[in-house]
């Protein structure tokens, strides 16, 4: 009898274990379903940074394509004269923006490089603690400030302090624009340069202090050299970040397509071009495409200021 | 000849050396300090403009009679969606692909040239991301300008950040956690979803949240992909916004009433400064505080 109930349980046990060995059978199986699905999402995700930069040369490049077969490129290079809406006679000559921007890019890296530097020495080798992490929040908060807010400060704040401090008459010109460009990059020379410094091991600067140098003569006679190129790239990564940068410029520096013969004149840069122009320009338009291949020409220009400075960094691992 | 009895003391040269010391250290100090000044000044005097204008009101209400009066609502409401959209979509890509570098890649060509496609992704210009999400988003996908097309083009031009604070993130959790779990028989996603991503969810939160006050300033990319100068919602209701739709954004804001708008009073392009500077610094404190709090309760 009790043999017999044992029997009767038996069965649905095992039917029961046989159930729940199909069910953690079943579950592996969808584990690992799953996990190759997720490992894809991850895979693509990975490569999409690569098909996003190919993206944007190829989306931008089609809307700007139409032009290329027409585009006189001497003179799109080479000639100051851009009247991209005259009805008479259609120019599309970009070297005023060319100089334009490589003249604000220029008079900010001499201001912030020296700076930027200067601070990542003194943040890297002479404060520690707590003076040293409120500047590095400080330096944070500056590269938070919004482009566009710079652009407002540079109109509200600037433009009179120019006026009154240099006796010109407009204060919304290339000195402006270079103020504002320079404080903008400072923040990614110094992080990138701070960057740098410590990378340099410590034993260099043991041995120097351990010879009896100061810490400048260490500073200068052994980090210097050591970081050389990790202090190249950060002055190149700020140069990339400074010609790039558009709303800034396109409201402090006084919007004229002018070659400038002092730091006091406006001028227009290729960012500001696009930014402003853009939007009245007409779908498909000659003067649309212009802008886009303007785009293209800006695209390549970080494009090698930036892999050059992954190369100067990458030179100093090996 | 009997030598000076300062030969231990101080010479000539030691001295020339401890000035230079104290100028270079004088001279490094002023070069920092530089840099803290103009950020004390510029908020400070910003706010002091602003002043008078600043109340929950100026958050609340629309701006009306041609944008001279009134407050921010639908330009602040507009930031919020745009943000909000381009992070559901830059955040996952973006975590997924710092996984990707950072757990699965091997150090192969595919690696390098992903890298170099970050980097080259943060130093695409925002006017050129401009030009793209125009191009891609506008045009191509038919998305029109939209609430959509502009935060893809904000979510690319962000997901660089967000893979590189990830990154560093995940590189900072110990090798052995990762060796332990493989250990008892783990897979490569259950190491990563049962320790490593725990592990170091803050700090990929910490850069997610930079990503939030870097999108919200931005202004060249959603100019011609979505922001509109003017556009008339009902006021209070944080929905009147849709995908579909254009939007106001307060840094777009910000410039049309500093560049486009005659005859604005004083106050306001500086209280519209204010809130803008107030949201990405508020934003930025947050996840600095975040960083500082989780480094000092870390557990290895």
């Amino acid at each position: 009898m009790e043999l017999g109930i044992a029997q009767a349980q038996a069965k649905p046990v095992d039917e029961r274990l046989n159930l729940a060995r199909a069910a953690v059978l079943q579950r592996r199986r969808w584990g690992a379903v799953s996990e190759v699905v997720i490992e894809g999402a991850i895979r693509f995700c990975g490569v999409s940074a690569i098909l996003f930069v190919f993206g944007i040369f190829f989306f931008v490049f089609r809307e700007g394509a139409g032009i290329l077969g027409r585009l006189d490129f001497a003179q799109f290079l080479f000639s100051p004269a851009w009247y991209p809406t005259s009805e008479s006679n259609v120019r599309y000559g970009v070297l005023a923006l060319i100089v334009g921007s490589l003249s604000v890019t220029t008079l900010a890296m001499v201001m912030a490089v020296p700076l930027g530097l200067g601070a990542a020495v003194f943040v890297s080798e002479f404060c520690g603690g707590r003076a040293r992490e409120t500047l590095k929040v400080v330096i944070e908060l500056l590269a938070a400030i919004p482009s566009v807010v710079w652009g407002f400060i540079g109109i509200s704040v600037m433009n009179p302090l120019i006026q009154r401090v240099f006796g010109v008459p407009v204060g919304l010109n290339v000195l402006n624009g270079a103020l504002l460009l320079a404080l903008m990059s400072v923040p990614i020379i110094v992080s990138i340069g701070e960057d740098a410094l410590k990378a340099v091991p410590d034993s260099f600067r043991e041995a120097a202090l351990a010879l009896g140098a100061t810490r400048w003569e260490t500073v200068h006679r052994v980090l210097f050299p050591a970081a050389k190129n990790g202090l190249l790239a950060a002055v190149l990564l700020g140069v990339g970040r400074a010609i790039g940068e558009t709303m800034a410029v396109l409201m402090a520096t006084g919007h004229a397509i002018n070659i400038p013969k002092s730091i006091f004149d406006p001028v227009r840069t290729l960012t500001a071009t696009i930014a402003a122009e853009l939007g009245e320009a007409s779908a498909g338009s000659p003067h649309y495409q212009v802008l886009f291949v303007i785009g293209i020409l800006l695209f390549s220009i970080t494009f090698v200021v930036n892999v050059t400075a992954d190369i100067v960094v990458k030179g100093v691992r090996k | 000849m009997i030598p000076s009895p300062a030969k231990f003391g101080e010479t000539q040269a030691v001295r020339r050396r401890r000035r230079e010391e104290r100028v270079a250290r004088a001279a490094f100090g002023v070069m920092a300090l530089v840099l803290v000044v103009p950020l004390v000044l510029i908020v400070s005097h910003l706010v002091a403009q602003a002043f008078p204008l600043l109340s929950w009101d100026f958050l609340t209400t629309n701006p009306v009679a041609g944008m001279r009066k009134g407050g921010v609502w639908s330009a602040l409401l507009g930031t919020i969606w745009l943000v909000g959209v381009s992070l559901a979509v830059a955040a996952p890509i973006g975590v997924l692909a710092a996984v990707y570098l950072n757990e699965y890649a091997g150090d192969t060509w595919l690696t390098r040239i992903i890298h170099l496609a970050v980097v080259n992704l943060a130093g695409v210009p925002s006017i050129v991301h401009a030009l793209f999400g125009l191009g891609a988003f506008v045009i191509f996908a038919h998305l029109g300008r939209s609430i959509l097309a502009a935060s893809l083009t904000l979510a690319i031009m962000t997901l660089p950040v967000i893979i590189a604070s990830t990154k560093e993130a995940l590189a900072s959790v110990p090798n052995s956690f990762r060796e332990a779990c493989w250990n008892v028989g783990a897979t490569r996603w259950q190491t990563i979803r049962g320790i490593v991503l725990p592990n170091s969810i803050s700090g990929i939160l910490t850069g997610v949240i930079l990503q939030v006050s870097r999108a919200a300033g931005e202004t060249a990319p959603i100019m011609f992909t979505g922001a509109v100068f003017y556009k008339k919602i009902e006021a209070g209701n944080p929905f009147a916004y849709g995908l579909k739709d254009q939007c106001m954004a307060l840094s777009m804001h910000l410039y049309t009433v500093t560049t486009q708008v005659p005859d604005v009073p004083h106050a306001l392009p500086y209280a519209i400064a204010v809130v803008l500077l107030g949201t990405t610094l508020l934003v930025n404190a947050t996840s600095i505080a975040l960083r500082v709090y989780l480094r000092s309760r870390k557990k290895w």
